[in-house]
């Protein structure tokens, strides 16, 4: 069915009716088949971990994705504690990221000549070559230390009325994996902001300039609500990054199944607790680390629909998301 | 409008814009200052990378394997071998099915079908490494009864297929419709068009499309865990486990030996440098056009 269709499409590209050719036909099979692959791996993907995490779905229901508790000693399974460990680093992630992200993109669309807007993105993106681990490394010994030793103590003392800022900050915690995460989601984020604040038609600027509007004025009046859909979808860009991210969290974050009580306290995430447990996991407590994977699979993948339509809808179709 | 009026209204707009003006130098100010903290943490990594990373480099660390734990010394000689034929076994089978792929949306994409695959491709990036990891482990390791090289391969693949497909689409779409038409007229079929005139044309692009592929995948660590799993000894037999950079990282960084984190930041240092290489090579030959991005 899918030859015929392709078949099809030659012949009007062409815009001649020419017979298929046999080594046409071979050359459109033979791409088509790779075409397959990748929709075999998608499907193959969910249909594999539904099938190992069968055991514990079964065992566990719908329940486990507020249930808490997870020991495997004695097989209880809650998913909640990791989702809530996800959710409270990416979402800070987020936000500490989309602002700082923003604002570069702004200076480098709006304000730096060329000259100086080009190595400046080019280093903002060199943060997004660096590998995970190499993140976890300097996580580790250099950030965490800084956090326990510095960062911690000042934010305690000067920001200890905000819920949750207190406990005893160490080298690795849940905040240490916020900043990590933080950094590593900038340069995407920077990125697609910075494409989707440039797409913004120079009229626009120019209208409110020549009303006499400031820089300033002219950003948030003529740039930000033309450019917010894209922005908000580069963030969540950002955010299935954030989610996904395995070995940079899991080498920071402390690894404990705790609710966590303070944001310097060890916690979990859903892909760290894979990386942390799944070696030494048999039988249930096999299949419920594949059911918390299946989970992470689900929610990525809407996250990421989410985000492309966003981007789509400012920068016009698919040509232009070339870059991520 | 009398006198008295007409300066106190003077006056209010003055101060008004003062305050505007005010207000446009501190938030530019503000997007100066992200500049900076968005610069800081890459001039930290790097400082402390060469800081820490240059005195764990010698002549043992390239040559020889690990030691026993606990015992100072040895190299990674068997890490390094094994990131090569790992990520070298992953092109081979990554880079046809995605090079075909990225034909397939140029030839045929422009359709609903075409938007279809564009589409998987993209959710395909999505998908975090670990779940690459695990659904490998099931597929093969699980069937297998034993971890392998192959295996860790076929996950690397699997992130590297959705990288240079779109980049191969965005090349193979830049190539002139004068060309093609040239090509046609002589009585090429299309077939001998896409391979004889298109994909040259376009090959420097491709290339381009590999590499970063190469610097994405060559630091993953988190697909490797359960598929490559990881190996103590020198080997090059892909049906066995089979050690890598970034996987003996990790190890190192949670252990408990000082010559462990030291080699851990060497190594660190080894392979940014690679993908850094890498990436200023592609940036020098293409321009700004495409990035890496892990």
């Amino acid at each position: 069915m899918a030859i015929d269709r392709l078949e099809h499409s030659q012949r009007s590209a062409l815009g001649l009716k020419n017979r298929l050719k046999p080594g046409d036909w071979l050359f459109t099979a033979v791409t088509g088949f790779a075409a397959i692959v990748v929709l075999a791996v998608v499907a193959g993907m969910f249909l594999e971990l539904t099938q190992q995490a069968w055991p514990a779905l079964r065992a566990g229901g719908i329940s486990v994705v507020w249930d808490t508790a997870w020991d495997p000693s004695h097989k209880v399974f809650g998913v909640g504690a990791f989702i809530l460990g996800t959710l409270i680093t990416s979402v800070f992630a987020l936000v500490f990221a989309t602002i700082v992200a923003v604002l570069v993109a702004l200076f480098l669309v709006e304000i730096a000549p060329g000259w100086v807007a080009r190595p400046v993105s080019y280093v903002v993106e060199l943060l997004a070559a660096i590998p995970s681990v190499v993140y976890g490394l300097w996580g580790i010994f250099v950030l965490g230390v800084f956090i326990r030793d510095h960062l911690g103590p000042a934010l305690i003392r000067y920001l200890g009325w905000v819920p949750f800022v207190d406990g005893t900050p160490l080298i690795t915690g849940l905040f240490s994996a916020c900043l990590i995460l933080t950094i590593m989601i900038l340069p995407t984020v920077m990125a697609v902001s910075r494409d989707v604040i440039a797409a913004v038609p120079r009229s626009q600027r120019e209208g409110i300039l020549a009303l006499g509007a400031t820089r300033w004025e002219m950003i948030r009046i003529a740039v930000l609500p033309y450019a917010r859909s894209g922005v908000l979808g580069a963030a969540i860009l950002g955010l299935a990054r954030a989610v996904g991210e395995t070995l940079a969290v899991t080498l920071v974050i402390g690894n404990s199944v705790q609710i966590p009580g303070n944001i310097f306290a060890p916690a979990y995430t859903m892909a760290s607790v894979i990386a942390n447990q799944f070696p030494e996991a048999t039988g249930l407590h096999r299949a419920a680390l594949i059911e918390v994977a299946l989970i992470l699979l689900a929610i990525t993948f809407v996250i990421n629909v989410v985000a492309r339509l966003l981007v789509w809808k400012v920068t016009g179709g698919q040509r232009a998301v070339v870059q991520e | 409008m009398t006198g008295q009026e007409r300066s106190t209204f003077l006056g209010r707009t003055e101060g008004l814009y003062r305050r505007r003006k005010a207000f446009d130098r501190v938030m530019t100010g503000a997007m100066a200052l992200a500049v900076v903290l968005a610069v800081i943490p890459l001039a930290l990594i790097l400082f402390y990378l060469l800081r820490n990373g240059i005195p764990g480099l010698s002549w043992d660390f390239f040559t020889q394997d690990p030691n026993r734990p606990g015992k100072p010394g040895g190299g990674v000689r068997n890490a390094i071998v094994g990131s090569g034929i790992i990520v070298g076994m992953a092109l081979v089978i990554g880079v046809p099915v995605a090079i075909a792929c990225g034909v397939f949306l140029s030839e045929y994409g422009q359709n609903r079908m075409g938007a279809f695959v564009r589409f998987l491709i993209e959710v395909m990036a999505g998908i975090p490494s670990i779940t690459v990891g695990l659904f490998i482990y099931g597929l093969v390791v699980a069937n297998q009864g034993h971890f392998s090289a192959f295996a860790g391969s076929l996950a690397l693949a699997i992130l590297l297929v959705p990288i240079v497909a779109r980049i191969t689409e965005e090349m193979l779409l830049l190539v002139p419709r004068s060309l093609r038409e040239a090509s046609y007229a002589l009585g090429a079929p299309r077939w001998r068009t896409v391979l004889r005139i298109v994909m040259p044309t376009a090959l420097p692009g491709i290339i381009t499309g590999v590499m970063l592929g190469l610097s994405r995948i060559a630091g993953e660590a988190a697909p490797l865990l359960f598929t490559a799993l990881g190996n103590q000894f020198y080997t090059t037999d892909i049906t066995q486990p089979m050690d890598s950079l970034p996987r003996r990282i990790y190890v190192y960084a949670t252990g408990p030996y000082d010559y462990w984190h030291e080699q851990a930041w060497a190594m660190s240092l080894v392979l940014v440098g690679i993908i850094l290489v890498i990436s200023l090579a592609v940036r020098a030959l293409f321009g700004s056009r495409v990035t890496v991005r892990q």
